[in-house]
């Protein structure tokens, strides 16, 4: 069985468009933390895609890049939710106020 | 050039597969040099720190560091005279150039965190922050900075922009004693991380469009191919643009500014100002100017309103705030619609009056935040507009200093920043958008307002009843003084905050004013001896730019 490229296009789009929306909306550190991990994951998966239709190894090798570059991400991520959130309970975005202006 | 990158690269895989041996690519050790200066000094730093058991003095982690930047500005000084003497090339298997513009932006960034360096030490020592971790993490970030600049292919413009901005998250989380600095490094990572991912979406689309990833690949294909559907390089065009404007903060992408530059250490956020917006907008003109030049007629409406309302926002919002950092952050936001006029132009005039407004940009924000790091006292704490006043009595020479580096961002004549916005004004200008140069003039003088109040309450008289005044004493004349003081001096500072910061500093209550401490001095002393003796002899730096620009290649 064979599945069209553009299939991949599309599913790239929707994890990309849900990892969007969801950085937008929802008000939990973590789970903004994990839709861009979806965003960036998106753009790994479009840029396979595009690798297999033209035929050119490029695109795959730029994915290891944006990889490693997501895991450096996280791990200075969860360390600075680690550092702000020892003192609080929970981790909502909506409980920092100091800066408003 | 790119041709013969490409067809190299071919070459070398062909001839592997068929010796059995890997060919790797030539790389330009020279091209690379101040990265890999800057690079090398922060890891021997760390590893000579955790070999040493006593912790390192804030003396000696800025004498290391400041040495490296000085290195990596020989270094790059080094790559002038080369780039002009051999002309500009590839290396490193077309990933990375080596041409005026990349050595122009290393020469920047360089000197500019040179100055930041120095203008963190006083803060360092003030407030007992030992180790070489901040030095370390700038100097990293500034490696990614340079890694833009010279940047030929989307992959390492992302990777700069990742090594300068990851860096930059910690630094902003540094001081964790203020709550404030550690909610600015989150929403700093989670915009940051956002739009990183927004970029190398990007990315993905324009490689798909395109095939390629180098920029003077995208550059070649564009001209050979007409695309039938140019959907796609469209939207990824958008999507990249999208992610540098997060980066280079400009509206409507710039929510994150003001609450990061106020919530940062002072010093910190000097750099941040100067060193990521360079490093942003390098990346920015090349992709642009020379991968999509020819769809020149696609993006310049959109550079055109984006710089428009820039522009407004950044002057307009400023006039309000009581926050000095909070202005500062404003006020780059506007210095940000300035760079974008030269890029809009989209010239080799525009390109380069953007550069010589990058230049004289990164002093005036490094000067400025570091009179900011000084004022702001133990605690990184004072930075309402009150704190300001009779500040020309306390410091005359800082006064000065910080009266010399405002009334350069208001772009008044005899100063760098007066020749930065006539140049780019004059780009705009000559490429047919009179009306962008017409709001920019406009944005000017909105802008001039907010810079001229802080002048104007630096040198009012002190309070009466006290000679040496607190931030209580001079928010409480200031909100009895209603209506005359300019709008600036309307700030009043949260009464509730400041008896508590004033009871830390038992030191600045005191009949003598603390001293500016020397290396903080030499730093404001650099931004302000550039801002000046350019400004009044333009010819050697605009000649930098313009060369630099002829140079790309």
């Amino acid at each position: 069985m064979s599945v069209p490229g553009a299939w991949y296009l599309g599913l790239s789009v929707i994890l990309f468009s849900i990892g969007a929306l969801g950085v937008l909306v929802r008000r939990n550190v973590l789970v903004m933390f994990m839709c861009v991990e979806l965003m960036l994951n998106a753009a790994n998966l479009a840029l396979v895609t595009f690798s297999r239709m033209l035929d050119d190894i490029g695109g795959q090798a730029l994915v290891f890049f944006v990889l490693v570059v997501a895991a450096a991400e996280v791990v200075v991520g969860l360390g600075i939710v680690v550092a702000i959130f020892r003192r609080r309970r929970d981790t909502t975005a909506d409980d920092l106020h100091v800066l408003k202006g | 050039m790119s041709l013969v990158a490409r067809s190299l690269g071919a070459a070398g895989l062909i001839g592997s597969a068929a010796r059995g041996t890997i060919s790797i690519p030539h790389i330009d050790y020279l091209s690379i040099l101040p990265e890999l200066i800057m690079l090398g000094g922060a890891v021997l730093m760390l590893a000579a720190s955790s070999l040493v058991r006593a912790r390192m003095s804030p003396a000696t982690a800025t004498g290391w560091a400041v040495t490296t930047a000085g290195a990596a500005l020989v270094a790059s000084l080094v790559q002038w005279y080369e780039v002009g003497a051999h002309g500009p090339k590839v290396t490193v298997a077309g990933a990375v150039a080596f041409d005026g513009f990349s050595v122009l932006v290393t020469v920047l960034v360089s000197s500019a965190t040179l100055v930041a360096l120095l203008a963190t030490h006083g803060w360092l020592g003030r407030e007992q922050v030992h180790g070489p971790e901040m030095p370390v993490l700038m100097m990293v970030s500034a490696t990614g900075a340079m890694l833009m600049g010279a940047a030929n292919d989307l992959i390492v413009v992302f990777l700069g922009l990742e090594i300068l901005s990851i860096a930059l998250y910690v630094l902003a989380a540094f001081d964790h004693r203020r709550e404030a600095s550690g909610e600015a490094a989150l929403k700093y990572f989670i915009l940051g991380a956002f739009s990183s991912a927004v970029f190398v979406y990007g990315i993905a689309f324009v490689y798909g469009a395109t095939g390629t990833s180098n920029i003077p690949q995208i550059a070649d294909f564009l001209a050979r191919n007409v695309l039938l559907h140019q959907g796609l390089l469209l939207a990824g065009l958008a999507l990249l643009l999208v992610g540098f404007c997060f980066k280079i903060a400009a509206v409507p992408f710039h929510m994150w500014t003001p609450d990061v530059y106020q919530g940062s250490p002072s010093p910190v956020t000097g750099f941040m100002a100067a060193v990521a917006k360079i490093g942003g907008f390098a990346a920015l003109l090349r992709v642009f100017v020379s991968s999509f030049g020819l769809l020149r007629a696609d993006w310049q409406p959109a550079i055109w309103v984006i710089a428009a309302v820039t522009l407004l926002f950044g002057a307009v919002v400023a006039l309000v705030q009581r926050d000095i950092k909070r202005m500062l952050a404003y006020s780059s936001i506007n210095h940000a619609g300035f760079v974008l006029l030269g890029l809009e132009a989209a010239t080799a005039r525009g390109v380069s009056a953007s550069l010589y407004y990058l230049f004289a940009y990164a002093f005036m924000a490094l000067g400025s935040f570091a009179v900011v790091t000084f004022v702001g006292g133990q605690g990184d704490s004072r930075h309402d507009l009150g704190s300001y006043r009779g500040l020309g009595h306390r410091h005359p020479w800082l006064a000065a200093s910080f009266t010399v580096l405002l009334l350069s961002q208001a772009g008044i004549p005899f100063t760098t920043g007066f020749l930065a916005k006539l140049s780019v004004v004059e780009a705009a200008a000559s490429a047919h958008s009179v009306p962008l140069a017409a709001i920019a003039m406009v944005s000017a003088v909105v802008a001039a307002f907010f810079y001229l109040g802080v002048v104007r309450l630096m040198w009012s008289p002190a309070p009466a009843g006290s000679e040496i005044p607190a931030p209580v004493t001079a928010s409480v004349t200031a909100s009895a003084g209603g209506g005359e003081v300019a709008p600036a001096a309307d700030a009043v500072s949260d009464p509730g905050g400041d008896p508590a910061g004033a009871s830390d500093l038992p030191g600045d209550l005191g009949a003598a004013p603390s001293p500016v401490p020397a290396a903080a001095a030499i730093a404001i002393a650099i931004c302000v001896g550039v801002t000046v003796v350019f400004g009044i002899v333009p010819a050697p730096l605009l000649d930098f730019a313009h060369k630099a620009t002829l140079l790309i290649g």
